[in-house]
């Protein structure tokens, strides 16, 4: 306290900044070092995988377990069923959200407060799995693809970002003036709220469709038919029910001829199934760092 | 505002309370009318909500009134509005059940573990990128920590089972290197909530720690220049200027996460079980998915996920009481 380096940091600081650069390298190495290795065993062999040879350098490279894999129709079903439902399901989630943020938003909406409160009362208050079960049973959309789209078309937390977004990216002058030009409130959400809406719109897009691709307990509870199954459904049957036989009979055969490939195919599967989404998000990260900023100002 | 002027208006005239009563009355009409009008002229604002409101109507509102079936005997013919009224019938019976006592206590421990280890990693994790200076460095650091993040609950799951197989898993093979004997981790009930709560650290504490970023960066500069002219350490900052700046949303955020305490990670726990760490790792949720679902018990389900329902509202409003009492922070 008596030095007065002014510039120049102490000797404490310069151990305070060490300490910090350490701590941050070993969290770093914690957090990568597992998907280097998941993707060095995707493409070792069988052998290496068996016997824990692999770090983060594949051992006896090769391609067997991506082969294995896309011979096989199951990966395809899954892929082609969750590209389905989330392109159809974040659209219509996306669509609803901003049909009842927007009214939300105005203040000469009026009963948005009763509203308000209603659609927040349900982020504590819920009817649980088994009621919700039997009214998508009732409504008789178990076991088809509507199923995996209805009963989550709108998630509460993001109706309630997009409020806080358009409450305070909108100007008011614009909406007053459109009201005098005699521009009706769809027309004004249609051509001026949703261009000057971009940012909003692609957190909402990014938000959703991660959910979308990555959830599967839906399917578990609503789905019987494999032919409609997600990937995630797929991947949890092999992945964690271990049932390896779901993979063609010929595979089976090969398990037999090579012990462990199952293990390895695992391994590429979780590669196959988690790069499109790890590839694609530093690319949109800034949008959802943005979306918990939003939703952060509001509480 | 416009009521209280006038008010003192009226006070100054010594009006009599059935003018004021009136006064009043009259501004409720003029706003139910002018409200009308509101109506009328943006009709197209409910037209709107209709779709989204029909949904919460009908999937969220819905299963709430649903729930009166725990007291009827559900059964197919009637449905779960006319089934025959059986009262706290269901409630009795799990609360009666050799299974309670092991399954609350699962979700309580599994919580507690999960809220110690989760709650405090976000926060150290912001401070620490806080202190980094801006650069490449600091932009890959948070990349790399949001990752795992964006991984399946399915994804993540089979990769902890993969990783903890004591025959080849990465982690027998980590420890070994520092000479500890490998054990089978997912094959421990009591181990299972360290598995459950320190993979769902290394998964999510990246995530979390954005909203404390924020926090950070919202702090006042001239506290920071205040300290540099005192000659305050980095760390005496930290201490006295960073943890301080962020305590609300600290307080804050305790309070939701408990709130919600009982209600963590049912998907993962779910895929992670198996019979031999079932006594360690059965929660009220997988329970009510199992005895409820799967073996279609629908009213005893519904039951028990009342029951958690209820535990969940008795911590959230016990937590914001202590938290209002100690720090004077507080939800509401």
């Amino acid at each position: 306290m008596v030095k007065r380096h002014g510039i120049r940091e102490t000797t404490g600081d310069r151990i305070f900044m060490a300490v910090i650069y350490a701590v941050l390298a070993v969290v770093l190495v914690v957090l990568l070092y597992p998907l280097l290795h998941i993707l060095a065993a995707s493409f070792s062999s069988s052998q290496a995988v068996i016997q824990g040879k692999v770090t983060v350098f594949p051992v006896e490279p090769t391609l067997l377990a991506y082969k294995t894999l896309f011979e096989n129709k199951l990966i395809y079903v899954g892929f082609g069923n969750t590209f389905f439902y989330t392109i159809v399901g974040t659209i219509l989630q996306v669509s609803l959200t901003i049909l009842l943020a927007y009214p939300l938003s105005r203040k000469e909406f009026v009963g948005r407060t009763f509203l308000m409160m209603a659609i927040v009362l349900t982020m504590f208050f819920e009817g649980g799995l088994i009621p919700t079960y039997l009214i998508v049973r009732d409504l008789g959309i178990l076991d088809t693809r509507w199923a995996l789209i209805i009963p989550k078309a709108l998630f509460v937390w993001q109706v309630l970002i997009s409020v806080t977004f358009f409450k305070t990216t909108i100007p008011e002058e614009i909406y007053e003036s459109a009201q005098l030009d005699g521009c009706s409130d769809t027309g004004f959400l249609r051509r001026v709220v949703l261009p000057l809406s971009k940012p909003i719109i692609a957190v909402l897009v990014l938000m959703y469709a991660v959910a979308n691709w990555n959830s599967y307990f839906d399917a578990l509870i609503y789905l019987q038919s494999s032919d409609l199954f997600p990937l995630q459904l797929v991947l949890r049957n092999i992945l964690v029910m271990n049932e390896t036989a779901h993979l063609s009979p010929a595979v089976v055969y090969q398990m037999r001829k090579l012990q462990g490939l199952s293990d390895l195919l695992k391994y590429a599967l979780i590669v196959v199934s988690s790069v499109p989404i790890l590839v694609f998000y530093p690319f949109v990260q800034k949008h959802f760092v943005k979306g918990m900023m939003i939703g952060s100002l509001k509480g | 505002m416009r009521i209280t002027l006038r008010k003192k208006e009226e006070r100054g005239h010594l009006k009599t309370a059935a003018v004021d009563a009136s006064a009043q009355a009259v501004p409720r009409a003029v706003k139910a009318r002018k409200n009308w009008r509101l109506v009328r002229k943006h009709w197209q604002f409910y037209l709107l909500v209709l779709p989204p409101v029909l949904y919460i109507v009908i999937f969220k509102y819905l299963p709430i009134v649903g729930m009166q079936m725990a007291f009827r005997e559900y059964n197919v013919r009637d449905g779960m509005w006319g089934s025959k009224w059986v009262g706290l019938h269901y409630f009795v019976s799990f609360f009666n059940s050799p299974l309670f006592w092991n399954i609350f206590g699962n979700t309580i421990e599994i919580s507690v573990a999960t809220l110690i280890f989760t709650f405090p990693a976000p926060i150290i994790l912001a401070l620490i990128l806080n202190e980094v200076r801006d650069g490449f460095f600091k932009r890959f650091s948070q990349t790399v920590t949001l990752a795992p993040h964006f991984i399946s609950v399915v994804v993540m799951a089979g990769m902890i089972i993969l990783f903890l197989d004591p025959r080849n898993g990465l982690l027998p093979q980590v420890l070994g290197w520092f000479g500890v004997p490998s054990s089978n981790y997912l094959a421990s009930p009591a181990g299972f909530k360290f598995v459950y709560a320190l993979s769902e650290v290394w998964q999510h504490a990246g995530y979390a720690s954005i909203i404390y970023l924020a926090a950070l960066a919202g702090i006042n500069p001239e506290l920071y220049e205040a300290a540099k002219m005192d000659g305050a350490s980095r760390w005496k900052k930290v201490l006295h200027i960073d943890i301080p700046g962020i305590a609300l949303v600290i307080t804050i955020l305790l309070i939701l996460q408990i709130g919600e305490l009982t209600a963590v990670g049912f998907e993962k726990i779910l895929l992670l079980q198996n019979p031999i760490n079932q006594p360690g790792s059965e929660v009220i949720a997988t329970y009510v998915y199992k005895v409820g679902l799967v073996s279609a018990n629908y009213s005893f389900g519904t039951a028990i996920g009342i029951f958690n329902s209820v535990i969940n509202f008795i911590l959230l409003f016990a937590v914001n009481g202590i938290a209002r009492r100690v720090s004077g922070n507080s939800l509401w």
